[in-house]
């Protein structure tokens, strides 16, 4: 297959080792990424704040870098970022009156996959010990992330790769469904809510003894991980992506505060 | 007003009454969430009843085909609204009830004030009801010399600690059983002085109190849960039986309710009284179910009144993306699986409406630009806990994101009465909208991705920021940027001259060895 790699704003800017994890994976599978080079972001952050007007053209120049390419699938390492392509574009096209944009918007929408969706649902990965070589010899927890959750419906996807992982130990996190309080400017605006939210979050992780906490959301983990990073917890954050790119010869590294992204690549 | 009124006012009436924020949502949540007994009583009270709901509900094997019914059923009533309130009302007048029509606050108010001195009362006993402390009769009425007394457990223990209900099915939910004895104790008349803490003598000592009441009153007020238009018949749900007693032992039954709580027909109850009492109390069915339809001679109340309530619900109706917020049944489903009103409480909220559903409501009834309430829609992660949990699939996000729309174009200019100054958020926002509507733009901004790491220093973090930014960073660091974003990466991988050979192997099979990818 030929896979178009929308890395989103965060992962692009903040943690670029997720995004080259993704595209190591799917070249271990066998297939071809690709980058479409307009692409820049989903638009979400515009969108959730109430700014509309300022995240049409946001939306328009995803709509148009990924309508730019020839691609089987779209793919992205965010439940998020894939829920706000899939729902909010065509939404905010609606509310902007730009019928042709929301009709472009929703056939872009259609192609585009969250990791763990494109791997398990389309590609037919169960065991990422096997299929990819996974290895990661560490005890981790996971937090499910509210959109891939509740606006995809992921389910147990990227959990149920993490757990076929040579060497990994998960540990199950007590409330796991609980929102850990980003909320995009939520955590800005509403800093002191958030941060109540978080530190039941915080505290739930470090309760597990895990090495690190795992998600499928740069976002969440950022705010998670900068959360554990100011309580001097030493455990980290890492996203599944890195975790199923890393091999036996080529571990990823953890580190035992804030990710340090000039660490060894996982690919 | 009396008569018939029907159709849309040529202009949106917004509600007034108990739906306000007096002030900003983070300020009031700052100081809820200082109050450390608080928070312990509603963590443990809302994870109990999100248990007892999910157990119940996950026992239905059409549970989600229940709701989407609900949610139908909503729907039409919406669209239908007039016609099914001209049906409702013929009905109800042909056997023996009298209509009154209000088209707020006040009006609701002062109908029902005069319609309890028509009987010459002093006083009325009251059935748990929202209409009445959103439209805010008590006090109306205390004003006018009238006392109303309440007739529910909790809502008796919020009244007598003249405090105010924090939860729409459970309004005293901040409280704990000791400080309930210690109100009692301090404002029961007559209370044995030995109370202790044991619910059975907490609920015995208001049994005694409001027992006289019941035996006393002339004139009870109720609100509804539900209104069939097709036989002129209300309807209220409750746990306790007070309710009861209000419905049937007065003279005078004056009932205030809000026109969405219309119902289309009988039949329609079978679907919300399987949703109503799983997501509210966590019950399979509620004890007491009061339905009556006008007067029956010589049994029950002889004189029944019913005030039909807009205060802003017109104005909400017209509003395509907030409408479906008329839906709402008041299960409270939502408010318990919130993780940001298990934290504040209600009294956050300002309104009489609390939770992830007040977040909504209250904005849509008083118009997004009333007193504070314009900060509400921005009290949820958008964790999406609330859509999932609603018996009637009110997707409470979408709506939230939609006021926020509302809210930051009222601020524009666009509502032309107040011109603010862009906000360090507007200002933001529009510096990001640059940024992030090009790949070209993102990559020349990425190239201060450096400038990040210097201001991180030694330990890799940044730990303080100025602005709206110093949200964050009061409990959060921020991780040192990369030495290269991912788009710089791909391109020094991608631009050597030795290109991809193989730039059309789509059909490659999908099970290479692992470790043996090629480098680009």
């Amino acid at each position: 297959m030929r896979i178009a790699l929308f890395a989103t704003c965060i992962v692009d800017a903040m943690y670029p080792n997720t995004a080259r994890a993704t595209v190591s994976i799917l070249e271990r599978l066998g297939h071809e990424v690709i980058f479409p080079a307009g692409q820049a972001c989903c638009g979400q952050m515009h969108v959730n704040s109430g700014y509309f007007k300022e995240a049409l053209p946001v939306v328009a120049n995803h709509v148009k870098a990924f309508e730019a390419e020839e691609y089987d699938a779209a793919v992205a390492p965010s439940g998020s970022c894939v829920a706000s392509v899939k729902h909010q574009h065509p939404m905010v096209a609606r509310r902007c009156g730009d019928a042709g944009l929301e009709a472009r918007a929703d056939a872009v929408g259609h192609k585009t996959y969250e990791l763990s969706q494109l791997l398990v649902d389309v590609l037919g990965v169960t065991d990422a010990a096997a299929q990819l070589g996974s290895y990661f010899p560490h005890r981790i927890t996971y937090h499910p992330s509210c959109h891939g959750m509740r606006l995809l419906r992921l389910g147990d996807r990227q959990l149920d790769l993490l757990r076929t992982v040579r060497g990994i130990e998960v540990a199950e996190l007590p409330e796991a469904e609980q929102c850990c309080g980003f909320g995009g400017t939520f955590s800005m605006k509403n800093a002191d809510v958030s941060s109540a939210m978080l530190a039941d979050k915080t505290a739930n992780i470090c309760g597990t003894g895990a090495d690190l906490c795992s998600g499928g959301d740069a976002s969440c983990l950022m705010h998670i991980g900068g959360g554990l990073s100011r309580q001097g917890s030493g455990v980290t954050t890492m996203h599944f992506a890195e975790i199923l790119a890393s091999t036996f010869e080529n571990p990823a590294a953890v580190t035992g505060d804030v990710r340090l992204t000039t660490g060894r690549t996982a690919r | 007003m009396s008569g018939t009124f029907l159709g849309m006012p040529s202009l949106p009436v917004f509600g007034i009454g108990n739906l306000h924020e007096h002030e900003p949502f983070p300020k009031a949540a700052h100081r809820e969430l200082g109050n450390t007994q608080l928070r312990a009583n509603l963590g443990h009270a809302t994870r109990t009843i999100r248990d007892k709901r999910l157990a119940v509900v996950s026992e239905l094997p059409d549970w989600e085909e229940l709701r989407e019914a609900g949610r139908a059923i909503k729907e039409s009533v919406m669209a239908r609204l007039p016609e099914l309130l001209v049906q409702f009302e013929a009905n109800f007048t042909a056997r023996g009830g009298v209509i009154h029509w209000a088209r707020d606050a006040g009006e609701a108010n002062a109908i029902v004030a005069s319609l309890i001195r028509g009987q010459g009362a002093d006083e009325v006993v009251k059935v748990k009801s929202m209409a009445t402390q959103e439209i805010g009769l008590n006090e109306y009425l205390e004003a006018e010399g009238i006392a109303a007394f309440e007739t529910d457990l909790a809502e008796l223990i919020v009244q007598l600690d003249h405090d105010k209900p924090s939860h729409i099915l459970v309004p005293a939910i901040h409280k704990n059983r000791s400080q309930v004895r210690d109100i009692f104790l301090r404002e029961m008349e007559g209370v044995d002085p030995d109370l202790t803490n044991e619910p059975a003598r907490l609920a015995a000592a208001a049994r005694a109190h409001l027992r006289r009441k019941f035996l006393s009153a002339k004139v009870a007020v109720s609100g509804a849960n539900f209104a069939l238009a097709d036989s002129g018949t209300l309807a209220v749900v409750e746990s306790e039986g007070n309710g009861r007693m209000c419905l049937t032992l007065p003279e005078t039954l004056i009932t205030v309710m809000g026109v969405e709580k219309l119902l289309p027909a009988w039949e329609d109850l079978e679907v919300f009284m399987q949703l109503l009492p799983r997501s509210s109390t966590g019950e399979r069915m509620n004890p007491y179910t009061s339905l009556w339809t006008g007067v029956t001679p010589d049994d029950g109340p002889q004189n029944v009144h019913l005030v039909l309530l807009d205060n802003g619900r017109s104005a909400a109706l017209a509003d395509e993306m907030g409408r479906s917020a008329l839906h709402c049944i008041r299960c409270s489903a939502c408010m318990n699986v919130c993780p940001v009103y298990e934290r504040t409480g209600g009294h956050a909220y300002g309104s009489t409406y609390p939770g992830p559903i007040g977040a909504i409501l209250s904005p849509l009834l008083t118009g997004i630009t009333a007193e504070e309430n314009s900060s509400l829609p921005y009290a949820s992660s958008l964790c999406g806990a609330c859509y999932d949990a609603c018996p009637v699939k009110i997707n409470i996000p979408d709506i939230l994101v939609h006021l926020r729309g509302e809210d930051v174009d009222s601020k524009r200019g666009k509502n032309r009465r107040k011109m603010a100054l862009p906000s360090q958020m507007d200002l933001g926002m529009k510096a990001a909208s640059w940024a992030l509507s090009s790949g070209k733009n993102l990559g020349l901004v990425e190239k201060a991705l450096p400038l990040g790491r210097l201001a991180a220093g030694p330990d890799k973090k940044i730990t303080r920021l100025p602005g709206i930014a110093a949200g964050w960073t009061q409990s959060r660091d921020i991780p040192a940027p990369p030495g290269q974003s991912f788009r710089q990466w791909w391109d020094k991988e991608h631009q050597a001259p030795a290109a991809p050979a193989d730039a059309t192997d789509s059909g490659r099979a999908a099970t290479a060895e692992p470790g043996t990818e090629e480098k680009p």
